[in-house]
């Protein structure tokens, strides 16, 4: 029980963080290595935040949130476009993409690590317990939990049930074919990209606040979140939102009942049954 | 004498589409076998099912004796079979006579070293490229490529060649070299069955062509009892299927 | 082309010339000089080896930390008991073979799917050798006590280059090698031309991990303690990237010219300037996709084109991955 509420909040987290990225590489077609340095840069500014001004982790999240889109909108129409332009086909633009967004992750590495230093950083906010079913739970791991699910489901109900968010699928499903219909691709790949950099940026603030974080951690979340992208099927919400889950549970139950240093072998053991056997993601059709 | 290639209830279905509707036909030795239809009747897709570019959801395709379906592209290209692509597809880093190289080394017949630029050599000559084997291919005109991606697929020695709409888009006299081209092959014994558009080329090519329509075979036979069958003008001329 | 070119002959004479100039650096230093050139030997070897692999396939490996940490792990376990020779050959085994397992896991897919595999495929055999130690052995860490100086070390840095440009030259005259050609052009005709493209990649891959798995094994005597973090530190994977692809993959000493540079320049940034190596880093990236998507090979081969034929260079042809 305890494994599945620990595991749940956890991949709460994982969860936004995929979408964030699953925005930008489903949709932009970026696959944004920088996205972990994102959400790590959301954890300092939150801290910052709440250490200097007491500005609290929940409202911190509407300051945060408009703000990272604005940089991942600048990073998209100044640094990805070019590449978009000058690609040839997807798998140069994937190659690129990679490497370039590489480059973004070690540049904002090395600025965090300038502005903070190398040290693990966490602070004091909604620790209070809470009992659930006879075990004691951080509030500030609930209200995380209840963040993201509600994020998650805003972003479902944009991305579902309005004009612009069915615009957004259709650049996702076919760019070429969106554009002949009037959608304005280059305009909805940056949009897209802005976004999912802010809800990753949102998950950031969140994770902040129960979670000892540090500059140079970005890139294992990255790897988490890709592999819950792969594993939820790329541009799939609720593949994502499940395959989060699935994760975040999977690595609690292997870190409280085998070896906390083995998490990430866990990760790996189901990538490797999805590469294996549902390489188009759990929700995914059969290719043709 | 049993078929080289026999194609048995073979069906193919994207999603909700069923491409190939439960086609069967043989073809053998040496026979030069026409595959015609209307845009999308499945013709490419068939193709795609015997040189393993696609896995049929079910049926059978074997070449004589051996089951390809199912089976990697690269096997079924060693067990003999070559193609020609719709979009003709040069490997534009290498050079010419790299390219029909590129045929000879890894699949039916196997060559290696000067004896597979001996054979490319011939080849190159044979298609009517003769003396461009250093020749860079972005500055070949289509046809030129055409040629070459047949002298790639010759290389290997194919015991079955699929030409996929090798003479779309030549113009009239460009059309004269490739038919008579395809007749030398025929000529020669090879086993070849063409998907094409350009019906002048079946009637004055093949002894009998297979006629599919929104992924149904709907006639096979002599090329010219077939071509005047009325369901067979009735798909062209927009049945239901225009 | 079963004979020897004569520029094949001029280019072996060089390399030969070059290597034995380079053996005799130990001799006028053994400080500074002899340690700066020890790193780019050691950054030489490796990314000629990544570039086996990742230059005609186009897929970017980050798996280098994983092979270069077995190989360095091989040499801790087993020096006290086995000898050194034998230890090389096993840590080749054992990169091949772990190189292989991932291969045969993800190069069947598109390269998104291998760059993701490798990215944390250094800090899972860092975690498993963690776990692994502390549960059966007594020590997480290793000591390798050897005879061998840096200038042995250097040494054996240089046969391993030799070896492996040798290698990679056989290949390249190989049917694989000319299969990986094809390859780079357009998957569809190779597959089609009777070549199996995953087994070709594969193969191509362990042979890269094998060396670089080798090359951990060399440099185990340097680092005399062996731990988890140090042995599988995953910068050394992005080094390697950037190193290669600043030199240019598209020949065998290509990537040389971007070793030989960023080896020293972050020699230079680390003494001085020890917080700012991700931001170098970082730029470093930036540059190769920006400035030099051909590295300075690519440079260098369009000022040849175009001061020897009077015309513009050409826009830069990257085959498709």
């Amino acid at each position: 029980m305890d494994i599945l509420v620990t595991g749940t909040v956890l991949g709460g987290t994982y969860a936004l963080i995929a979408l964030g990225l699953t925005l930008q590489y489903g949709v932009a077609r970026i696959m944004n290595l920088a996205n972990g340095e994102n959400l790590v840069l959301a954890c300092f500014t939150t801290f910052w935040l709440f250490s200097t001004y007491a500005v609290s982790p929940l409202l911190g999240i509407a300051i945060i949130a408009p703000a990272a889109f604005a940089l991942n909108w600048l990073i998209y129409r100044f640094a990805m476009r070019p590449l978009v332009e000058r690609a040839k086909n997807r798998g140069q633009l994937e190659v690129d993409s990679i490497l370039a967004t590489f480059g973004l992750m070690f540049i904002f590495q090395g600025v965090m690590l300038l502005a903070f230093g190398g040290g693990y950083y966490t602070y004091n906010f909604l620790n209070t317990p809470v009992e659930i079913l006879g075990a004691n739970y951080g509030l500030n791991r609930l209200v995380t939990l209840a963040a993201a699910a509600i994020i998650a489901l805003a972003l479902w109900l944009f991305l579902y049930f309005t004009r612009y968010g069915t615009a957004i699928r259709a650049v996702a499903v076919d760019p070429v074919a969106a554009g002949l219909v009037a959608i304005d691709v280059p305009r909805a790949s940056a949009f897209a990209f802005a976004l999912g950099g802010a809800v990753t940026a949102a998950a950031g603030s969140m994770l902040s606040t129960f979670y000892t974080f540090n500059a140079s951690m970005g890139v294992i979340f990255t790897m988490k979140a890709l592999i819950i992208v792969i594993m939820g099927g790329v541009g799939d919400v609720r593949g994502a939102v499940l395959a989060a889950l699935l994760l975040g549970i999977a690595e609690t139950a292997v870190a409280t009942l085998v070896d906390p240093g083995l998490t990430l072998a866990a990760t790996y053991a189901l990538f490797i049954i999805v590469l294996l056997f549902r390489p188009q993601g759990i929700f995914g059709r059969s290719p043709a | 004498m049993t078929a080289l290639l026999s194609v048995h209830n073979a069906r193919k279905v994207f999603g909700g589409l069923v491409a190939v509707n439960d086609v069967s036909f043989d073809v053998s030795r040496g026979e030069l076998v026409g595959l015609i239809g209307p845009n999308g009747s499945g013709k490419t897709t068939m193709l795609n099912l015997i040189t393993g570019a696609l896995k049929p959801t079910s049926g059978t395709i074997m070449l004589d004796g051996t089951v390809l379906s199912s089976r990697p592209a690269h096997f079924i290209a060693r067990q003999g079979v070559a193609r020609t692509f719709q979009l003709v597809r040069v490997l534009p880093s290498l050079s010419a006579i790299e390219n029909v190289v590129a045929g000879a080394v890894f699949g039916h017949a196997r060559h290696w070293g000067a004896d597979a630029y001996a054979l490319a050599e011939d080849l190159l000559h044979r298609v009517g490229l003769g003396g461009r084997a250093d020749a860079p291919i972005a500055s070949m005109t289509y046809i030129d490529q055409k040629r070459l991606e047949l002298a790639r697929a010759l290389a290997s020695d194919p015991r079955l060649l699929l030409l996929d709409e090798w003479l779309a888009g030549l113009n009239p006299s460009e059309l004269k070299i490739g038919i008579s081209l395809i007749a030398d092959l025929r000529d020669e014994g090879r086993t070849i069955v063409m998907v094409e558009h350009v019906m002048d080329a079946i009637r004055s090519l093949c002894d009998r062509c297979v006629v599919m329509s929104s992924g149904t075979k709907i006639a096979d036979g002599n090329v010219t009892e077939v071509l005047t069958q009325k369901d067979v003008v009735a798909a062209y001329l927009g049945g239901e299927d225009a | 082309m079963n004979a020897f070119t004569a520029r094949e002959l001029r280019t072996a004479v060089i390399g030969a010339a070059a290597l034995a100039a380079a053996a005799l650096i130990p001799l006028a230093d053994d400080g500074y000089y002899l340690s700066l050139a020890v790193n780019i030997a050691l950054y030489a070897v490796l990314c000629t080896a990544w570039t086996l692999f990742s230059g005609p396939t186009h897929y970017i490996s980050l798996a280098t930390a994983a092979f270069f940490g077995i190989g360095t792990y091989t040499v801790g376990l087993g020096i006290d008991t086995l000898p050194f020779p034998l230890l090389l050959a096993i840590a080749a085994i054992a990169g091949g073979l772990i190189a292989g397992l991932v291969g045969v896991a993800t190069l069947r897919l598109s390269g998104v799917y291998f760059v993701i595999f490798t990215l944390g495929l250094a800090e899972l055999v860092r975690q498993i050798v963690t776990w692994l130690q502390t549960n059966f052995t007594n020590a997480v860490g290793l000591y390798v006590f050897t005879d061998f100086t840096e200038a042995h070390i250097f040494w054996m840095l240089l046969g391993l280059a030799a070896l492996v440009y040798v290698t990679g030259w056989l290949i390249n005259r190989s049917r694989l090698g000319f299969a990986m050609r094809i390859i780079g052009n357009d998957e569809t005709v190779a597959r089609h031309a009777g070549i199996d493209v995953a087994r070709s990649k594969v193969i191509l891959f362990m042979i890269s991990g094998a060396f670089i798995g080798i090359t951990g094994a060399v440099l185990a005597p340097r680092f005399a303690y062996v731990e988890p973090p140090s042995a599988f530190n995953p910068l050394i994977s992005f080094q390697v990237v950037i190193m290669a692809l600043l030199g240019g993959t598209s020949r065998l000493w290509a990537p040389l010219l971007g070793v030989i540079p960023f080896t020293i320049l972050f020699d230079q940034v680390s003494a001085h300037f020890p917080n700012h190596t991700s931001l170098m880093i970082g730029i470093a990236f930036m540059a190769v996709v920006y400035v030099l998507p051909r590295g300075v090979t690519g440079l260098v081969e369009d000022l040849v084109r175009t001061r020897g034929s009077g015309r513009p260079a050409t826009v830069a042809e990257r085959a498709q991955p």
